[in-house]
């Protein structure tokens, strides 16, 4: 191990996410083997890696769409391994998908309101919301943030892929995130739309960290300090992104051959 | 642009805007007519029409209306709404006065309806929680086992349930003078009853509760990623819709003053899950008007089938027709059907970006 990434999981206990030998089988697949990853608060993070090489699957397990089959996940000190995904979500996890995972049938408004008032109390008020509602303040500035004002009464099945993109953003910053996973936030963009996104993810408060899944290297390293190579499911190096860029072993695996 | 910049504060809109977002019936002279007919009803139509057609379809159009609920809104298809409302209707006639004395307790209706709700709201929460850990084809097989169940069971008990011959002569309320089972205001319970629940669930669709179980119903796995708990979001569905399906029951039991195995059969079930989804299941109206069809058909295909020379026998025939071509033709009911032609008479321009949230 090199000493940079004795310096990534040095932390210890005032990690935001600590993982300590997560594997996740899928029968006799392992998807995920002894994965030990530490992330500081704010800390901003790529991982990388190719098709099939578990980064997905890191991610469910850390939110719970999927519980790890041994291992244990903390979250700002707490253990959440055996946590449903709602208890992380309210404790300041939050995640964006790969693929839209919207609510097509209700507006642009009304998703990122959900969105709002899931994190918050009041989930089975039978009162509709009023005009000063403090979360109907705050679904209008989150909707502004990702640019979509000009569609907010729009049935979501409606939008364009770039705007679904754009909404999957916001619902995952609702309330007062403490950690974000972003699936791929770019997949499908254009290259203005990108812009747009690493424009979305600097200036997002300090002090809230991510890990951030990404092909597009120029997207992924510059909204990045550190880097994670996975390979088949284990982590095969921690760096910063230059070293990890000119590692020899990294570019023969996963950067050279011209890459997307 | 900074997430952390404030929304400017929108320009309050008048209070006419505001009761209009909030109830969009207002700015529908069609609504407005409906409701004037349904107040004025007494005075144009005879006893017959007013309980055997109206005061029916209402009833109906209640029960099915907390299937829309579930259904349309939280995508959970459940066959035990006419079961839970049966549910509700033997306990008024157990713990109200009937002529079975030896099993009714002989509380006065004002106690034994408050139980009767409560008991067949635990009830259907309790069908609920059992159907939740379910998806698709498995909650509806669920809720009809559940609906099997119950039919064979008052079939077969006799302490509680009178076995085939049902609870009957069950009494109605009389109080203030008016014998509130005399068809003119029997007419206006129902009426008061139906507008409450069809105006509830309106009300609920834009409620946080509401937009939740709608989120639940297009992508339960995000709303879990939002810090939802689906399961108990939809247990609370359940309760709700209980509830609707209860009061439905009561006045089923006040209506025919009887009730027995027959009006809970499997058959029964199913022709709730027919009217909802004749009429639709995308809005609250729809399944008020499959009501209305089902009972028009049910009341007067007979004599229609048997003026052309056939068995008058075969109404369930039309009904069943009448289904496929529905099924066939518009998955949200008639009532997708009166949309698609509104929009094809409007000029495409003037198409509203789709509803606020009716999904």
């Amino acid at each position: 191990m090199d000493s940079v990434a004795q310096r990534l999981s040095a932390v210890g206990a005032g990690a935001a996410l600590e993982l300590r030998g997560v594997t996740r089988l899928f029968g006799a697949l392992a998807a995920l083997t002894d994965v030990t990853i530490t992330v500081r608060p704010g800390e901003r993070r790529a991982v990388l890696g190719s098709n099939g090489a578990g980064k997905t699957t890191l991610f469910n397990c850390i939110t719970g769409d999927f519980p790890p089959s041994s291992g244990t996940i903390r979250f700002f000190g707490e253990d959440v391994t055996h946590f449903p995904p709602y208890e992380r979500i309210r404790r300041g996890l939050r995640r964006t998908y790969q693929i839209s995972a919207l609510f097509p049938g209700l507006t642009v408004q009304d998703n990122v309101y959900l969105a709002c008032r899931g994190v918050s109390r009041g989930r089975f008020s039978l009162l509709r919301p009023g005009q000063n509602d403090a979360l109907m303040h705050a679904t209008d500035s989150l909707v502004q943030a990702v640019h979509l004002t000009a569609v907010k009464d729009q049935r979501v099945a409606e939008l364009a892929h770039g705007q679904q993109r754009q909404l999957e953003i916001a619902l995952a910053l609702a309330g007062a995130p403490r950690f974000v996973l972003f699936d791929e936030p770019a997949a499908g963009l254009s290259p203005t739309e990108r812009a747009e996104l690493v424009e979305i993810l600097t200036s997002l408060p300090a002090h809230i960290g991510y890990i951030i899944i990404e092909h597009d290297m120029d997207v992924a390293l510059r909204v990045v300090e550190s880097v994670t190579m996975m390979h088949n499911g284990r982590i095969f190096k921690e760096g910063l992104p230059e070293e990890i860029q000119s590692d020899p072993e990294v570019q023969e695996l996963y950067l050279g051959g011209g890459h997307e | 642009m900074s997430l952390t910049h404030d929304a400017r504060v929108a320009v309050r809109p008048a209070l006419a805007q505001r009761l209009a977002r909030t109830w969009p019936e207002i700015n529908n002279p069609a609504a407005w007519i409906v409701a004037a007919i349904l107040l004025i009803m007494p005075l144009i139509a005879n006893g017959f029409f007013l309980i055997e057609i109206f005061a029916t379809t209402l009833i109906l159009g209640i029960m099915a209306l907390s299937l829309m609920f579930l259904a349309g809104y939280g995508g959970m298809v459940s066959l035990m709404q006419l079961t839970i409302a049966g549910f509700s209707a033997y306990m008024v006639a157990v713990f109200g006065v009937s002529g079975n004395a030896n099993i009714s307790l002989g509380w006065p209706w004002w106690l034994a309806v408050p139980m009767a709700l409560a008991l067949a709201t635990a009830f259907g929460t309790l069908g609920g929680a059992l159907a939740v850990r379910t998806e698709g084809i498995y909650t509806i097989m669920i809720t009809l086992a559940i609906g099997a169940a119950f039919y064979y069971f008052t079939n077969q008990n006799w302490a509680i349930f009178n076995g085939h011959t049902g609870i009957n002569t069950v009494a109605t309320p009389h109080f203030w003078g008016v014998n509130w089972r005399a068809d003119i205001p029997f007419y206006y319970v129902v009426l008061a009853v139906a507008a409450l629940c069809y105006f509830a669930v309106e009300y609920l669709s834009r409620a946080p509760f509401g937009l939740a179980l709608q989120g639940v119903r297009d992508n339960p796995r995000r709303m879990a990623a939002l810090g939802f708990n689906v399961n108990a979001h939809r247990v609370a569905a359940y309760a709700f819709a209980s509830f609707v399906a209860a009061l439905a029951g009561v006045l089923q039991v006040w209506n025919y003053r009887q009730i027995s195995p027959g009006s809970v059969s499997v058959g029964a079930c199913i022709d709730v899950l027919i009217i909802a989804v004749v009429g639709g299941i995308t809005r609250p109206i729809g399944p008020f008007i499959g009501a209305l069809i089902f009972v028009l058909l049910r009341t007067f295909a007979l004599d229609f089938l048997v003026r052309l020379g056939l068995d008058g026998n075969r109404f369930r025939l039309l009904i069943g027709l009448g289904f496929l071509a529905i099924v066939f033709w518009s998955s949200d009911g008639v009532i997708g059907l009166w949309q698609r032609w509104r929009q094809s008479q409007r000029p495409r321009t003037d198409r509203p970006g789709g509803g606020r949230g009716h999904g």
